[in-house]
């Protein structure tokens, strides 16, 4: 008699703030069944138990940051069947990527009192940068239900059913009414990745790019109209750098604003 | 469409023209509760007029009116109390008749394998009241897509056999209005069951209605109304041609067909590639655009699964998506596929244009692509190009 082995499930955490960790946290009943069904072998936010690897599943948040995170991401990787990369520090390098754009001594100088015990690299770069990665889930923060898909896909042996086309298709399902058309708000959607469920243009705002760029961003026609609505240049570059400043549509539009 | 044959009708034959005092038009959402029927149409949010359910002859835009452009949509505040003088706006009718996002059926796993549960599908009848000609032209046009040839959308078919259709006629056209390029309008010719003309004369305020089906004219029996119409057919007429005079966008179709099929190849497809977001808004302002796609979702337990159906486009990636990679992989023959299918090929499939002249396209296009400017500037320099599989 064979008795089913219950995957094993590791998440694991590099330059971030948690909040993609959390969204798992989140998932309240449904972790509940993703608990049932799988071994969570190594969750520092959930428990401080750890079981040995390999893994069958590696959910990797954040980016590299350090020469250190460097050499471990190799080793998560070799003991992962699968490795999905969740939010946007993990898939694009996230927020503190802007340290990119300048050189990252002038911020330690600054920032710290003891900038000899800081051994950090040039750049924030994101996991695909450094080993191969099978899905990459976009978001600051992931959406929680996009996560229990990602991992339901990936245990089910089928494609997560992820879209990758803009934010505006979510606001046209929704009946949400476009803001920039209606309104003259400055908006991010038509290059944005969809996931989040377009929630700030149902709050009256402007997409803000939290999901990184949508699968052809038209980034260069899409600055033309923001500055027919009157957004200056230096505005221009800080819209494309936000979470996903360093992903490489709105890195090239961002800079080429400067 | 079946009619119901035991509908009381004290109306005769020839008063097939009544008219509506603006007190005695609330009795209109009475009789339409009264038979049964949920009434949707136009109403003020998002700072525009929308589609949703109304409550009451108080939820429509009394005094509200719209001036649309390229990529621009205001709400503006009319000088009169019209319930019906504005533009159309950023929802189409489709989306109570072939909604956005539905599920299809839900599984579960058992001993015996998998067992089907079928959704069950919305019992309620709709009237759909303000719909405007390019809008009623648009629906006739879905109709096609959905209920002709061999097989029947069954969801659409539940929708729309019970649904209503009180037509408006359009009192003003908005910037980007060209029905009349399109034969769609502005005046409602048929297919509706009801049709209001709303006349707001120096001290009166009134509606003109036509009686278009056996149903509408059961509507119209519980409605205070008059048969003094004389010259009602002259101020309905008036009023399209006042409305089409209006007309902010124009599209010379002559040859259309030939024309974007024979310019394949032209220079502009890049160029408005160089523009398009390739964001499907068009796709989903249309209101004759019917694409979906299907998704497949899994619970964690892999017991229990569920379809969903929900609107697709083919300015998205995976719309073509297929073992050898995409069909369509650049913006030029996205935006190319989109605008021939709308203009030229849905005559080969359907037997007539799949575009209304309704401007959403253009209004809700983030930047401005406007269809009609495109079509000018391929027919003003014809360079070319037949349909080449490999410029795909």
């Amino acid at each position: 008699m064979t008795v089913k082995r219950k995957p094993k499930l590791a998440v694991w955490k590099f330059a971030s703030c948690d909040g993609c960790q959390l969204s798992l946290l989140d998932c309240e009943d449904d972790l509940l069944t993703v608990a049932n069904e799988i071994e969570i072998a190594n969750f520092p936010e959930a428990t401080r138990a750890v079981i040995k690897g390999p893994y069958d599943l590696s959910l990797v948040e954040g980016s590299i940051t350090t020469p250190r995170d460097a050499e471990r991401i190799v080793k998560i990787r070799r003991q992962s069947k699968y490795l999905v990369t969740i939010g946007a520090c993990a898939t694009a390098g996230g927020i503190q990527a802007l340290r990119n754009f300048k050189d990252v001594k002038d911020f330690i100088s600054i920032v710290y009192a003891n900038p000899e015990y800081i051994d950090t690299l040039k750049k924030s770069t994101p996991i695909a940068d450094h080993i191969s990665v099978d899905f990459e889930l976009r978001g600051c923060p992931i959406n929680k239900y996009q996560l229990v898909e990602v991992i339901n896909a990936f245990l089910n042996h089928r494609k997560p059913a992820i879209s990758p086309h803009s934010t505006c298709v979510e606001c046209k399902l929704n009946g949400t009414v476009c803001v920039m058309v209606a309104q003259g708000t400055p908006c991010l959607g038509p290059v944005t990745h969809a996931g989040c469920g377009a929630i700030c243009p149902s709050y009256n705002r402007g997409c803000y790019g939290c999901y990184g760029p949508m699968e052809t961003p038209n980034t260069k026609a899409l600055s033309r109209r923001w500055q027919d609505l009157g957004v200056e240049k230096p505005d221009l570059v800080r819209a494309f750098r936000g979470f996903n400043a360093w992903a490489d549509p709105f890195r090239k539009e961002s800079e080429s604003h400067e | 469409m079946e009619k119901n044959e035991t509908r009381p009708c004290t109306l005769s034959a020839e008063k097939e023209i009544v008219a509506v005092a603006r007190k005695d038009f609330p009795a209109l959402f009475d009789s339409l509760w009264a038979n049964g029927f949920r009434i949707l149409g136009p109403t003020l949010g998002e700072g525009a007029i929308v589609y949703d359910e109304l409550h009451g002859v108080d939820d429509l835009p009394s005094g509200w009116t719209d001036e649309q452009d390229g990529a621009t949509y205001r709400l503006k505040k009319r000088s009169d109390e019209a319930l019906f003088g504005y533009n159309v706006g950023p929802h189409a009718w489709k989306k109570f008749l072939f909604p956005p996002k539905l599920r299809l059926w839900r599984a579960e796993a058992s001993n015996n394998g998998l067992n089907i549960i079928e959704e069950k599908q919305t019992e309620q009848k709709f009237a759909l009241i303000g719909v405007k000609a390019c809008e009623l032209k648009a629906i006739l046009i879905q109709d096609q897509v959905f209920l002709g040839g061999e097989y029947a959308d069954p969801i659409y078919q539940n929708r729309r056999k019970d649904a209503l259709l009180i037509a408006v006629n359009c009192t003003q056209a908005g910037k980007t209005c060209f029905c009349v390029s399109m034969n769609a309008g502005p005046r409602v010719e048929s297919g509706f069951d009801l049709c209001l003309t709303e006349v707001l004369a120096e001290d009166a305020h009134y509606f003109i209605v036509e009686i278009g089906s056996e149903q509408g004219a059961g509507i119209m029996a519980n409605v205070p109304h008059s048969n003094q119409t004389q010259g009602a057919e002259k101020a309905i007429q008036a009023i399209a041609t006042n409305t089409a005079q209006q007309m902010g966008r124009v599209m010379d179709t002559e040859n259309i067909q030939a024309l974007l099929q024979d310019n394949f190849e032209h220079s502009r497809w890049d160029d408005v590639a160089s523009r398009c977001l390739t964001c499907a808004n068009c796709t989903m302002a249309c209101p004759t655009c019917f694409c979906s796609t299907v998704e497949d979702v899994t619970d964690i337990t892999g017991d229990h699964a569920e379809r969903w159906r929900q609107w697709d486009s083919c300015f998205t990636m995976d719309f073509t998506y297929m073992n050898h990679g995409h069909a369509r992989a650049s913006a030029k023959s996205r935006y190319r596929q989109w605008m021939t299918h709308k203009l030229s090929t849905w005559f080969d499939q359907f037997g007539t244009s799949g575009c209304v002249g309704c401007g959403r396209c253009i209004t809700w296009c983030p930047v401005a692509i406007d269809i009609t400017e495109e079509v000018s500037a391929i027919r003003a320099n014809q360079t070319g190009g037949k349909p080449a599989s490999s410029s795909l």
